[in-house]
């Protein structure tokens, strides 16, 4: 079992630490999910994902080569510029789920923790390019509205940077690469730090009034309610994008050239559907639906199955993604959910649940 | 007096009716309380029977009947306020009553000493 440099500080802020995808990590502190949700809605919230997979990767010509395992377009990202991707096999299943930064003469990739053995051995034996992990930089995520403001009275500069934007900045004294992203559907930062400066900065930043810590259970609810996938749950490799409802994410280059695996498949579905695709439900009374919970239609049939689900402190109420047949996936579908034997009335609806609030400037 | 299960239930006997909730240690266990399922008035269950379900943010749990009995009244209370078994597992936090058909089974429950090391062996 791994350990990140924060460990020491999760327990002394009172973690409760649980394995996730081989590392010991806090689901939540003495405050409490609901509560860690709440606060990162309303002010910032300090989280640790160091355990996901920091990536260098530099090829000849820059971008070239990623695309030839990702739908989306890296040749076309400008320096400091960050965009969502996934890695596809052959089939056009996903992978995984990233992130890649144009950083000048090399790209960074931050990849999910579970996956990111196996994305460095598929990412090596299919690019002519030179990929290796980031092992002496941790990585922490600044969430929430009052994220910027923090982050500010440190360097100024940060309140200038757009959502999806990353730089290279100092933030008293020590040397980072920050970007305007996250995984809570607020505005927020991700900081990539040397493991030497990481208990330092995370210190620094929990002085401030508005930031307290939170875990992995909030950084899931808050996820959940902005509508993102999380990979082994939403998305797996019997998935292709199409189905994910991530279509944005293959620019229009990328849909005229194709040139990326399952291509011809994903294109496909992009123009005549998928059979089935990705949907936000929304139960009518106030019991959760757990992933796993079948899907069924007014007339009893299986229709699908709930892939992400609980209790959206922000909602105040159950949320709950999953997949169904396209004929189906109308908003404002009604559909039962089959949860301990009895089928419990659920609408089909947009989402996210709660309003994204990204900094587009 | 009040008196535990291994399952974390404690159920306090007033004639032949047992009030039944979850300890504070399970309630602590769970987290933040965000749905309950109580039965209703009539049902009847054997000892270790799925009786109720509590749901926190993180997952959901089966509560066991740790009577057998038929249930007389369902704390509705916490359908609209399910964080009262956060705030007061032992007292407003209770789950339902049963009208207890076996006392014998009763005998077989910790008294809070008891109980008191069993989660402190845990």
């Amino acid at each position: 079992m791994q350990k990140t440099p924060l460990y020491d500080l999760h327990v002394e802020l009172g973690g409760k630490m649980v394995e996730f995808a081989g590392y010991q990590m806090p689901v939540q502190y003495p405050a409490g999910v609901l509560s860690e949700h709440q606060h990162t809605r309303e002010s910032a919230s300090l989280f640790d994902v160091s355990h996901m997979g920091q990536l260098i990767l530099k090829s000849t010509v820059l971008g070239a080569e990623l695309e030839k395992l990702v739908p989306s377009s890296i040749q076309n990202l400008t320096q400091g510029q960050t965009r969502y991707t996934v890695l596809l096999n052959e089939e056009g299943g996903i992978l995984d789920d990233l992130l890649v930064t144009h950083r000048g003469d090399h790209l960074y990739l931050v990849v999910n923790a579970s996956r990111k053995d196996e994305d460095l051995a598929y990412l090596r034996q299919h690019l002519d390019a030179e990929i290796n992990y980031i092992e002496e930089r941790s990585l922490i995520a600044l969430q929430g509205p009052k994220a910027v403001d923090v982050l500010s009275a440190l360097n100024p500069v940060c309140a200038t940077m757009k959502f999806m934007t990353g730089q290279t900045l100092e933030l008293a004294g020590m040397s980072v690469y920050i970007t305007r992203s996250g995984y809570t559907g607020e505005d927020g930062f991700e900081i990539s730090v040397h493991n030497n400066d990481v208990e330092e900065l995370s210190r620094l930043l929990l002085e401030s009034e508005f930031v307290k810590p939170a875990g992995l259970g909030a950084r899931d609810s808050l996820r959940l309610e902005a509508g993102l996938c999380l990979y082994g749950h939403d998305m797996d490799e019997t998935i292709n994008p199409i189905q994910a409802g991530l279509r944005w994410i293959i620019q229009k280059r990328r849909r005229e050239e194709k040139g990326f695996p399952g291509a011809d498949k994903i294109l496909d579905q992009l123009e005549n559907g998928p059979e089935k695709i990705r949907v936000g439900i929304k139960p009518e009374g106030r019991a959760p639906a757990r992933e796993g919970v079948e899907i069924v239609d007014s007339d009893g049939n299986k229709i699908g199955v709930v892939t992400s689900g609980g209790f959206g402190p922000t909602v105040q109420g159950p949320v709950a993604m999953g997949y169904v047949e396209a004929s189906k996936s109308g908003i404002g579908e009604k559909i039962n959910l089959m949860i301990r034997g009895k089928a419990m009335p659920a609408n089909i609806v947009e989402m996210p649940f709660a309003p994204h609030r990204y900094y587009r400037g | 007096m009040l008196k535990f299960s291994k399952d974390h239930e404690w159920v306090e006997v007033d004639g032949d009716v047992a009030t039944v909730g979850i300890t504070q240690y399970a309630a602590d266990a769970l987290g933040d309380v965000v749905f309950v399922e109580v039965p209703e008035a009539g049902a009847t269950f054997s000892q270790g029977d799925d009786a109720a379900v509590v749901e926190s943010v993180k997952a959901a749990s089966e509560v066991y009947a740790p009577l057998s009995g038929e249930v007389t009244e369902g704390n509705q209370v916490l359908a609209d306020n399910p964080g009262m078994v956060n705030e007061d597992p032992l007292g407003e936090g209770w789950f339902f009553k049963l009208k207890v058909s076996d006392a014998a089974e009763l005998e077989e429950m910790m008294d809070e000493d008891a109980y008191n090391e069993f989660i402190a062996d845990l």
